[in-house]
């Protein structure tokens, strides 16, 4: 009753065989209707299939499964993109091992310039920032944010993106269907509605360790590069770094302070050889993308559309080269506290500054 | 002296004081002296240390030169149906077996109270809770106060009764029959002078915080309970500290009233009779839900009412039990705690301001500019939802507060003297309490949602402020009211009838746990 796609599931649904097999027997039959059709004697004269394997593409549980997985699919609201689809991005068609199905909420674009913005999930305040500034700096000038929407830097970069009116594309070691981690919900909502959230996974997998290794080949394979923002030296976004090199992506680190444990593989990595970023215009520069960041050139200009004046002015422009404390600012523009306190507020409810934990300030673009 | 000559008065009452909570009240000490198989009864709801008073008694009477009757000697305390507790009745006792064995002179009892405590030698030894029979020997017009030396100098901070300082028991007898003079005590000197309060702390000697200082000088200008939140060893402690000393002088009711619970409580200090400073208490957070408010089976003070009139600090906030942050709450709100116990029910005044502080994260590094908190937004959340609850909702004030750079430590701008801050907040409270007059509160920080019409008033440009500040910064509901009464305060320390923009928007600053800021 699905048609053609149904057979598209059945085979991604068969997790017991390797996907590299799957592959293989995909590559042979071109079609998994005609696979499905296969009995044992045919599948034996392959060579490749092992007796276990055959079993499983035998199993009439997993065929008689399939009907219920569709309905499933579709209750969520997932659209399927098989290998063979049109829509199926092209930049992870031709990887080694690109997923048979992705299962996609929202909209999946097949050839937006894509670059992965990745890291630690216990990240400091410095690594939140970058990944939040760069990702929405990129999304400003169009280029799509991939990310894994873990917590920590992930999420930050997905929050980037959306900050920048970009659009964003989350690949998840989970059925789409569910969040994770789930105080990610509302973020997960608005990544939906303004890019997509995609899986190899059927709706309704849970998020297994193992599945996150799997889902940063795919993070990667979509990218034309990776930026790595903080990476402790085991990090899993080192991974993420291997499966990049090894599809031919470029692999952008972020620097960090040598005494930073959370930036041991982000330094590692430009000691390797990775490109150092230093500003977000080095990535654009590197995907060819023209542009005009410079950042106080842009700020001083909206201080000036802003038709900031006085005292608002004076802190404005104290705020110019990053966050800066309450007390410094005050101490700094010699104005009362209180009068600073106030001031800040004011231009916080008109969005031209943000406030960070522990009274520090910083100026929004 | 023989029997028989005695025989004529062989009934007497003398007046004793006993205490119930932090007042005083007057206990007649009635002795009756009749024939009979000899023995000595004490009745009237005495508890051991008055049963253990005959043996003092009967030692002190025969060293001081005085004979002890052998013939039945029944005393009685009255009013019979309240506890009585201590040794401080062993003076009245004594001069009531006196008076009736008629050694002492009558007349004079009339007017006079008696407390103290007897040494086997005759010797007067001191009590707790002078002031407070001080203060119940005035209002019942009593002429005379005998009491033990060492007691003289916390009780002459009492207007209008002579103070008479005693220190054996014979002396005490001879002073009654006009046999030997003693000078009432010079009544105390006025200690609410400036020149006898002493501070041991300044604001001036902390460097920086500029706006910390600032948000606590709101706080002490409305009464407003305040929570900090810092990572550890950024000054929290240190900046509460200060907080006494730029809240209000103390008026001489205040003083008194924190005296006589001091003095209940028997911390006053050695040397000084009436506290003058506010008191500041802080207590550790192991601390059990009695030693918090009050109790037990001899009811004390608890800590919220040893910090009447003052500073009740809370450091380690989290690490309370949740059980004793839960009975703070009532106190709080009524300035008040009502204790019930089997024989009596005691009111202790709680009127205080609570100043709460807590690291902001399990690691205590996610307010610090370092950036070296490793905590997970999840535990942050966890950690600061302990927080949360009845008792945060009741504090107006959130102060952040980050770690003084050694640059700042070093330089030499000078700060405002805690004398310079306490002036500007004893301006903005005259305000209210001239505002608030015959309404029966006292400052912003007790103000009723309902008064806000008439108190609060936003004109169009701050409502707008405020609601857009509501979308923007996503302030919870309730923040709302909160923000009103502080912006209320800051207007008043500009001595501003109203409410504006500045003021408004400096109010929103002090509300940084409403924020959804911190969900990362």
């Amino acid at each position: 009753m699905y048609g053609n796609i149904k057979y598209w599931v059945w085979l991604s649904s068969l997790v017991g065989i390797p996907l590299g097999k799957r592959l293989k027997l995909l590559e042979y039959f071109q079609d998994p209707a005609l696979l499905w059709e296969a009995n044992e004697a045919q599948l034996r004269t392959l060579g490749f299939c092992t007796q276990k394997i055959i079993k499983w593409l035998l199993d009439k549980d997993a065929r008689n499964d399939v009907d219920k997985l569709m309905e499933r699919i579709y209750q969520c609201d997932a659209d399927i993109i098989a290998l063979n689809d049109s829509a199926y991005p092209i930049a992870l068609k031709y990887i080694h091992d690109p997923p048979i199905v992705l299962y996609s909420r929202g909209k999946l674009e097949q050839d937006a310039i894509c670059v992965a913005v990745v890291g630690s999930r216990r990240a400091s305040a410095y690594g939140l920032d970058m990944a939040k500034r760069i990702s929405r700096e990129l999304a400003i000038y169009s280029v799509t944010i991939v990310s894994g929407m873990a917590r920590g830097v992930d999420s930050k970069a997905h929050y980037g993106a959306l900050e920048g009116k970009g659009k964003t594309i989350a690949v998840l070691g989970c059925g789409v269907d569910i969040a994770y981690p789930p105080e990610n919900r509302d973020l997960m909502k608005k990544i939906i509605e303004s890019g997509a959230v995609i899986s190899e996974y059927l709706p309704g997998t849970q998020p297994l360790p193992y599945h996150f290794p799997a889902r940063n080949r795919i993070i990667s394979g979509l990218s034309r590069g990776v930026v790595i923002v903080e990476a402790g030296e085991k990090s899993g976004s080192l991974i993420t770094t291997d499966f990049a090199l090894e599809q031919g992506r470029e692999v952008f680190a972020i620097p960090g302070n040598i005494n930073s444990a959370n930036s041991v593989g982000t330094n590692k990595l430009i000691k390797d050889g990775a490109k150092v970023i230093t500003n977000t215009g080095d990535i654009l520069d590197e995907l060819k993308i023209n542009h005009d960041l410079d950042y106080s050139f842009r700020i001083n200009n909206r201080i000036r559309e802003m038709k900031l004046s006085g005292n608002e002015k004076t802190i404005a422009e104290r705020l110019l080269n990053g966050p800066v404390h309450i007390d410094a600012i005050a101490r700094d523009c010699a104005i009362s506290t209180q009068l600073v306190s106030s001031v800040l507020i004011m231009l916080e409810l008109s969005g031209f500054v943000e406030q960070l934990p522990g009274k520090y300030f910083k100026l929004l673009e | 002296m023989t029997m028989e000559e005695g025989s004529e008065c062989m009934y007497s009452k003398i007046m004793g004081c006993g205490l119930l909570g932090i007042d005083g009240f007057m206990v007649e000490v009635e002795t009756d002296i009749g024939n009979g198989i000899p023995s000595f009864d004490i009745v009237g709801l005495g508890d051991t240390a008055i049963r253990e008073a005959k043996e003092r008694v009967r030692s002190a009477v025969k060293n001081s030169g005085f004979d002890f009757p052998i013939r039945r000697i029944t005393m009685n305390l009255a009013p019979a149906n309240l506890k009585k507790e201590g040794s401080s009745f062993d003076l009245s006792i004594a001069l009531g077996i006196l008076a009736s064995t008629g050694v002492i002179n009558q007349a004079i009892l009339r007017q006079a109270l008696f407390i103290g405590e007897l040494s086997l030698d005759g010797k007067v030894k001191s009590v707790i809770g002078a002031l407070p029979i001080a203060i119940c020997a005035r209002q019942n017009d009593i002429k005379y106060l005998f009491l033990p030396e060492a007691n003289a100098k916390e009780a002459s901070v009492v207007k209008g009764v002579n103070i008479i300082a005693v220190s054996n028991l014979k002396q005490t007898v001879e002073a009654i029959n006009g046999e030997a003079e003693i000078m009432p005590v010079k009544p105390s000197d006025d200690y609410l002078k400036p020149e006898y309060i002493r501070y041991d702390t300044d604001f001036a000697d902390v460097k920086g915080q500029e706006n910390v200082k600032r948000a606590l000088e709101v706080a002490a200008s409305g009464g407003h309970n305040c929570i900090m939140l810092g990572s550890p060893g950024c000054g929290k402690t240190m900046l509460a500290r200060r907080l006494p000393t730029i809240l209000p002088s103390m008026t001489f009711e205040e003083a008194l009233e924190v005296t006589k619970i001091h003095s209940i409580a028997g911390i006053l200090p050695a040397g000084m009779p009436l506290v003058n400073t506010r008191p500041f208490r802080s207590p550790h957070h192991t601390i059990s839900d009695t030693g918090l408010v009050g109790g037990g089976s001899m009811p004390k003070p608890g800590e919220i009412s040893l910090a009447h009139c003052g500073v009740l600090f809370l450091d380690e906030l989290p690490e309370f039990s949740k059980k004793s942050l839960e009975v703070l709450r009532q106190p709080l709100e009524d300035g008040i705690i009502t204790i019930s116990r089997v024989n009596a029910t005691l009111t202790y005044p709680a009127r205080t301001m609570l100043i709460c502080a807590a690291n902001p994260c399990k690691c205590g590094k996610f307010l610090d500019s370092s950036g070296q908190c490793t905590c997970t937004p999840r535990q942050i959340q966890q950690y600061l939802g302990k927080l949360s609850g009845p008792l945060i909702d009741r504090m107006d004030i959130h102060i952040d507060v980050a770690a003084v750079k050694y640059k700042e430590l070093d330089s030499a701008t000078s700060a405002d003297t805690s004398a310079v801050i306490r002036a500007r907040v004893e301006n903005a409270r005259q305000l209210q309490l001239e505002r608030y007059k015959g309404m029966r509160i006292y400052s912003n920080s007790q103000l009723q949602p309902a008064m806000f019409d008439k108190f609060c008033r936003l004109d169009a440009k701050c409502r707008n402020i405020l609601r857009s500040a509501f979308d923007k910064l996503g302030l919870s509901a309730r923040a709302h009211s909160r923000i009103i009464k502080v912006a209320r305060t800051i207007a008043d320390m500009e001595g501003s009838t109203d409410i504006g923009q500045v003021h408004l928007a400096e109010a929103i600053q002090y509300r940084s746990m409403d924020r959804k800021v911190w969900n990362m």
